[in-house]
């Protein structure tokens, strides 16, 4: 297809990155006081901003309820100045971000010990800032630093990458023009410590032989993602250890 | 000018795995579809009906077909094509669309159920499988269609299910409680109300005519208006089904009836007493 585009012949891609190379990380936790938990996350020219309210009392339907577990509700939302052209679409409501957000609550209720929190709600909200290639992942990162940031006990990190093919090398962590080219398309969110996969999506043709090629670039990218998200978790601690007086 | 195709898939009947089944019928009926054909010289368009042309076929690259499989017990469990039972015990479930050429077109996880890369790349390949098996079955149903109009067959969904006749009527006996019958008649006749009071002065008109009461307002010019509505709709009804000759026949024996009632009455050897049963006009044969 775009194949030749998308991959020089020296093996540089579109923005001079190695195929395997992700795009720079930089991530903050705690942007917002009034939250109980809120992170920011940038990937290449994605920002993610994800809002973490809980664990509290349901409101509205108490009848909603679970006795032994907590409900986790999400919602995603792309803000309209996130493409290049301003988005006439409603931010919730129309089926893709319904979609998203449903995955989003599936992805989380299986990484949020919820056995903890009977009869109680977890908010996530995740506002897509920027959209430049990875929209879904930022937000499934920014999450997960939200959570961490806000105290609930999880499984793990939820580190998620997308991953594309151009010929038979595959490239992780795809931008907006490599997206928009049509290719095949992974996006994969992992558990790195267990190694098991939390969410994966495939879009456009792929022949099976090369999925375990695409499969083992999106896992390698979430590991190294996570590398660099530990680092941040670990930074705002020794912040927040400091602040106290430790 | 471009032509626009709209695809409409209704579920009947609801028994697991709907999207595998769903996306079999979508792919089919869009091979099974025939468009007009068209011609264009320079800037002029004509569009052929189906008695000037042969409609033709759609230009379908590829069949992709779903294939599910539903998760137990944290992934130690695996079923494909989940029935609806299985569906609201099972952990998650993960769609893998997949065509004859071994190319996977989609893959989707949900239900927030943990995978590990062997168990997708195993599933990939049970889905190869199935796939292969699902593409030669309709490629045969296809031709077995194809063949069925070309030959002036019988085709279409109304001759695809079979024709289930009645050979009996039988009803079971019910069983009637008869136990304290008596008591149980007492009962409801001292709970019923006492007959109304009765007229003891009967009012004589002249000799050997008496009035008691006063009598209710006569029903019958209603009923009269009553009934002939229901002939009419009876007649607009049976003019669809044909029943029209079947009453005319009812009628005929009635009034042959009627007046032979001296004489022994034989229905057997009676012409009007035969059914004639009106088949259902066939399709105009179409050749593709």
């Amino acid at each position: 297809m775009a194949a030749a585009e998308l991959l020089s012949d020296e093996g540089y891609r579109l923005d001079g990155r190695r195929p395997s190379e992700l795009r720079k990380v930089r991530a903050r936790m705690g942007v917002f006081e009034q939250a109980d938990g809120s992170a920011y996350i940038e990937q290449g020219n994605t920002k993610a901003l994800a809002v973490v309210y809980g664990p509290h009392e349901l409101r509205g339907s108490r009848s909603r309820a679970l006795p032994d577990r907590a409900l986790v509700h999400c919602q995603y939302s792309l803000a309209a100045f996130s493409t290049s052209e301003r988005r006439r679409r409603p931010p919730h409501g129309d089926r893709q971000t319904a979609e998203l957000a449903l995955h989003l609550r599936q992805t989380f209720e299986a990484a949020i010990l919820t056995q903890l929190y009977p009869r109680s709600q977890i908010d996530i909200y995740v506002q897509i800032l920027q959209a430049d290639g990875g929209n879904y992942c930022a937000g499934v990162n920014a999450a997960t630093l939200a959570l961490m940031d806000a105290g609930i006990p999880m499984k793990d990190f939820v580190c998620a990458s997308s991953a594309g093919l151009a010929a038979d090398t595959a490239l992780a962590d795809l931008s907006w023009p490599e997206e928009a080219a049509g290719g095949p398309q992974l996006a994969l969110a992992l558990l790195p410590a267990s190694g098991q996969i939390a969410l994966l999506q495939l879009s456009a043709r792929l022949h099976q032989q090369r999925l375990e090629l695409a499969l083992e670039a999106a896992l390698a990218a979430c590991r190294s993602l996570h590398a660099v998200l530990d680092a941040v978790v670990r930074e705002r601690l020794r912040q927040a250890s400091q602040a106290l007086g430790d | 000018e471009v032509w626009q195709i709209r695809l409409d898939l209704h579920l009947l009947n609801h028994d697991g795995n709907i999207v595998d089944a769903a996306s079999i019928a979508g792919i089919v009926a869009l091979c099974h579809f025939r468009r007009p054909d068209v011609s264009v010289q320079g800037e002029e368009v004509t569009v052929y009906t189906p008695e000037e042309r042969d409609p033709v076929p759609l230009s379908i690259h590829h069949m992709p077909i779903c294939v599910s499989f539903a998760f137990f017990q944290q992934g130690t469990y695996l079923l494909v094509d989940p029935s609806e039972r299985e569906e609201r015990v099972m952990d998650g479930v993960l769609v893998i669309a997949m065509n004859k050429h071994q190319e996977i077109c989609t893959i989707q996880s949900s239900g927030g159920i943990m995978l590990v890369k062997d168990q997708v790349l195993r599933c990939s390949k049970i889905t190869g499988v199935k796939v292969a098996e699902m593409t030669e079955l309709i490629q045969k149903a296809l031709e077995n269609d194809q063949k069925a109009r070309k030959e002036g067959g019988k085709f279409g969904f109304a001759e695809s299910i079979p024709n289930q006749k009645i050979t009996a009527f039988k009803m079971e006996s019910a069983a009637v409680d008869t136990n304290n019958l008596e008591e149980q008649a007492e009962e409801i006749i001292t709970k019923a109300e006492p007959p109304a009071e009765v007229f003891t002065n009967p009012i004589l008109h002249t000799p050997g005519t008496a009035q008691i009461g006063e009598g209710i307002e006569n029903s019958w010019g209603e009923l009269e208006e009553s009934e002939r509505e229901e002939v009419v709709e009876e007649e607009d009804e049976s003019e669809a089904a044909g029943f029209e000759d079947q009453k005319m026949e009812t009628e005929e024996t009635k009034s042959t009836m009627e007046k032979s009632k001296d004489e022994p009455i034989v229905l057997s050897d009676s012409e009007e007493e035969e059914v004639v049963i009106l088949e259902p006009q066939e399709p105009p044969k179409r050749t593709r």
